[in-house]
């Protein structure tokens, strides 16, 4: 066996969570050792955030190409585009690996030790590392003691017990490198997931339907901000089954059988099944449970500091569960880097936003005005649409608005939401809006740029006042 | 069939050893998931461990009574399928039944939420009645973490700037301000818009305690002052803590006063120092105290003695070794007249001089502060009117004199002058009985009060 390696903080996972923290610790100069099996980044840059959006950008130009083939309303003409596959998959490959490259520079000149490998705890303070993926083949593990140990191994796609992933029953991973396109694809789940790749492959020429067992596409969203969503799928001939069940694969597996509802049980060809049904914490397989930490359900569950149950065992990112999103975990990370090297932290947002790369997309920070009426805030809100803000007319794209919700009382903002296209970067306006305790009043008396479409959440938060002027 | 270790599970911030209280399984016991295991116990709580899987108790980790530390092993159950000793495998493998049970019914759903929802139908390890600190993030409602020695008088003090429940509002600089402060903002009123802290009410808010201090000291002549001095208890000064913090944890102490007359004593003490005060010394009360102890422990052997609690032994001495608690510069000390029952008036007067006079000058040889087996503790002119003195560990007793007053008693139908004292003693009650520690205290007396005796074998 290999002498151990003891070590201040110990990181089990180089995704966004693991590697922020690694840096954050390593810059306040607490030896920190990370582990990671794959390549760091994660889900997020490897199979998940940035490839997904790679593809989107492509389908995107593919798709607006398209419209300019023939008669197209801008005066462009083009000859009908060709997609070359392999090509755009290799482009998205290539923003992968400079991303991931790039963590593990940054890694490195923070002097973290990475030890590549798999992680099996043996207690709260012990890992042992494998180099192999295949447990027994590889050699002795390699031992690492450390007085912090920082769980963040993240989440995996959920699997259908009935409808398992292998053969043409793929999860997002694949989806995300495709060696050629399905004739068609049925989607399982129409949350952000399922969507943002389901607009993809759509734009692409796949012939695409989504199965959703609520009566609603992106059931975590409020029914307004879905609904220029949900239209603009229709528009790009989405096949929309809400309200259905998913019952298997069909027995010449040619695809899938569903339930309607109140109507007859069939099949849906498709070629591909994607099951995008949501994500788990990756909470077993590593030795997990012998610590018997608290959890709710499959995660691991921390108080306000990031704190598992046991003393020194840290939590961060989806492993802790909802909502599982990168900015959370590295947020989680920083918090917990910071814990370590002696600082008083407390991961207590405001508002952590979230963003789904739909066509048009959607954003959301803070509370709905549902939301806001369930904790018994008294709210007010203001929604201005993107068909009154010019710069929306002159990018082609006025469906969608901006709405802000605000405390009757004292005008002070607790949420915002914000469909249309190109609004995701909405979020850090929204964001900061909050962190900062804007009231309605700082946002609307604030100068926005002419013309943009930020100037858009300026009149939500006017209209919220009854000031708004282009309305 | 595999092996399912349970870990001593982490009971509470900063417990790094748990007390096996009680096992509520054997060895061959089967066990069902949920079922509690055993009782485990810190200073603070008892808290039950329950089993997180069905299995039969393959071995103990330990037995009742038992410090261990926690993440040892705890229990070791043979579980259906793989267990958790090589956990790669075992966890999803026990599980999968249930799994797909569960999950088969489950409706496609967009959102993760669901099937966390649907996974949570597995059986997921609980420990129940561990998290107080997982309570609720309502933990800014909580005092205050006093880094800067200023903290908890703000919770104590100062009520709250919102509705409980309700989350301070205000800018992450100023909470990651608030924090490396040690400032709860739950309790910092805001005067920004919508009630918001902002750092200028930070500022104002650290000022505070100032302010409130000087408030009261404009009107006064006298200089408040808040400065806190930290005196490291170290060398003698930690030997004495450890000796009195020993003794009261040991010790069941007794504490018994009688009022003793020593007119009669006094006058021949002022007449013994009369008449030989020049040349062989002055007497004070204490070397006839002592002739009365050693008389007086003739009589009660079991008090002249010193008990081993750890080997359940008492050892009881014919020699008197007299501890004589004194004062020193750097702290009390216990100098020890050796064979006290051999020393007459002077003799022992003048050993107590020499031997208090090595002690604050830090002369005292080793042996002259070890070996006593009864102590003596006179604070002289300052003695009080009772003491509660702590004994010489692991001596079992203390006999303490207090002032000596002039006061009117009735004497047959006469008011007349006596003087009074107090003797203030304590005594090990695991092994000396109420009873013969008063009956000890009354011979003193008796000796005390009729000197005469004191010079009878």
């Amino acid at each position: 066996m290999p002498s151990p390696i003891n070590t201040t903080l110990l990181i089990i996972g180089g995704g966004p969570g693991g590697y922020v923290a690694a840096i954050r610790a390593a810059q306040l100069g607490v030896p920190t050792v990370l582990v990671e099996g794959a390549t760091p980044g994660g889900t997020c840059l490897n199979i998940g955030c940035i490839p997904s959006k790679a593809l989107i950008h492509v389908a995107e130009q593919f798709h607006a190409l398209q419209g300019y083939a023939g008669d197209s309303e801008l005066g462009l003409r083009v000859q009908a585009p060709e997609l070359d596959l392999a090509r755009s998959v290799a482009w998205k490959d290539a923003i992968v690996k400079r991303l991931t490259g790039g963590v593990a520079t940054l890694l490195k000149r923070h002097k973290v030790t990475v030890v590549q490998g798999w992680a099996h705890i043996v207690d709260g303070k012990t890992v042992d590392v494998s180099s192999d993926a295949v447990k027994g083949k590889a050699g002795a593990p390699q031992r690492i003691r450390c007085e912090h140990l920082l769980l963040a191994t993240g989440s995996e796609p959920v699997a259908l017990p009935f409808m398992p992933f292998g053969g043409k029953v793929i999860s997002s991973t694949e989806a995300l490198s495709p060696a050629a396109l399905p004739d068609s694809l049925a989607i399982v789940g129409a949350g952000y997931i399922g969507l943002e790749l389901g607009t993809v492959y759509r734009k692409l020429g796949v012939k695409v339907d989504v199965v959703e067992a609520q009566d609603r596409i992106l059931p975590a969203y409020d029914a307004d901000l879905t609904k220029p969503v949900e239209a603009s799928l229709k528009a790009l001939g989405v096949g929309l089954h809400l309200h259905t069940k998913v019952l298997g694969l069909s027995e010449d597996g040619k695809g899938i059988r569903i339930q309607p509802p109140k109507s007859e049980e069939h099949v849906l060809a498709a070629d591909q099944v994607l099951v995008a049904v949501g994500r788990k914490p990756c909470s077993r397989g590593f030795g997990l449970s012998s610590l018997v930490l608290d959890m709710n359900g499959l995660a691991v569950r921390v108080d306000d500091r990031c704190r598992t149950s046991m003393k020194g065992v840290w939590a961060i990112g989806d492993l802790t569960g909802e909502p599982m999103l990168a900015h959370r975990a590295m947020a989680q990370g920083e918090c917990v880097a910071e814990q370590v090297a002696g600082q008083t932290r407390r991961f207590m947002p405001q508002a952590i936003p979230a963003v789904c790369f739909t066509d048009p997309e959607v954003v959301t920070a803070g509370l709905s005005p549902e939301q806001a009426a369930k904790e018994g805030v008294d709210a007010i809100e203001g929604v201005f649409p993107l068909a009154a803000n010019g710069r929306a007319m002159t990018l082609g794209s006025t469906d969608g608005f901006v709405r802000v919700v605000a405390r009757r009382d004292n005008h002070l903002i607790v949420g915002w939401q914000a469909v249309g296209r190109g609004v995701s970067e909405f979020a850090a306006a929204f964001g900061q809006s909050i962190e900062m305790g804007a009231r309605l009043e700082d946002v609307g008396h604030t100068i926005h740029a002419h013309p943009t479409q930020g100037e858009a959440i300026q009149e939500a938060a006017l209209r919220a006042l009854g000031e708004a002027i282009h309305i | 069939m595999g092996i399912h270790i349970i870990k001593m599970p982490d009971i509470g911030e900063g417990i790094a050893e748990v007390e096996l209280a009680e096992w509520h399984v054997q060895v061959g016991d089967a066990v069902v998931e949920d079922q509690v295991l055993a009782d485990v116990m810190t200073d603070k709580a008892t808290v039950q461990v329950p089993s997180p899987v069905h299995g039969r108790v393959v071995a103990l980790g330990g037995k009742a009574g038992d410090v261990m530390a926690v993440g040892t092993e705890l229990i070791r159950l043979e579980v259906e399928g793989a267990g958790n000793e090589d956990t790669v495998a075992a966890a999803p493998a026990s599980r999968a039944g249930v799994a797909s049970g569960a999950a088969a019914s489950a409706e496609p759903s967009a959102d993760s939420a669901a099937a966390a929802l649907a996974e949570s139908a597995e059986t997921v390890v609980k420990q129940t009645q561990v998290p107080a600190r997982m309570a609720a993030p309502a933990a800014s409602a909580s005092p205050a973490p006093s880094g800067n020695g200023r903290g908890p008088q703000h919770s104590a003090f100062h009520t709250p700037a919102r509705a409980e429940g309700q989350r301070p509002l205000a800018s992450p600089a100023v909470r990651r301000r608030a924090w490396d402060l040690g400032i709860t903002l739950q309790y910092v009123p805001g005067t920004g818009p919508a009630g918001r802290i902002t750092h200028g009410d930070l500022d104002a808010w650290l000022a505070r305690d100032r302010n409130e201090t000087s408030h009261r000291t404009t009107a006064s002549l006298y200089t408040a002052h808040s400065e806190e001095t930290q005196v490291p208890v170290v060398g003698l000064r930690r030997k004495i803590a450890q000796k009195m913090q020993e003794s009261k944890r040991h010790i069941p102490h007794f504490a018994y006063v009688e009022e003793t007359d020593v007119t009669e004593l006094e006058s021949l003490r002022a007449r013994l120092n009369a008449l030989h005060g020049t040349e062989r010394g002055k007497l004070t009360l204490l070397p006839f105290l002592v002739r009365a102890l050693v008389l007086a422990l003739r009589d009660f052997p079991q008090i002249n003695a010193r008990y081993d609690d750890e080997a359940g032994v008492v050892t009881r001495y014919g020699a008197v070794h007299l501890g004589i608690a004194a004062q020193t510069p750097s702290g009390l000390m216990v100098p020890v007249v050796h064979h006290a029952e051999t020393l007459d008036l002077w003799s022992c007067a003048s050993e107590i001089s020499r031997l208090a006079d090595a002690a604050r000058q830090g002369k005292a040889a080793r042996d002259e502060l070890t070996g006593s087996t009864i102590t003596i503790t006179s604070l002289g002119p300052l003695g009080g009117i009772v003491s509660t003195p702590i004994i010489n560990w692991p001596e079992v007793a203390i006999v303490g004199i207090n002032r000596v007053v002039e006061r009117p008693v009735f004497q047959g139908n006469q008011i007349v002058a006596r003087k009074l004292m107090n003797l203030s003693s304590s005594f090990d009650h695991r092994v000396v009985d109420g009873m013969d520690a008063a009956e000890f205290i009354q011979c003193i007396r008796r000796y005390l009060e009729c000197p005469a005796l004191l010079f009878v074998e």
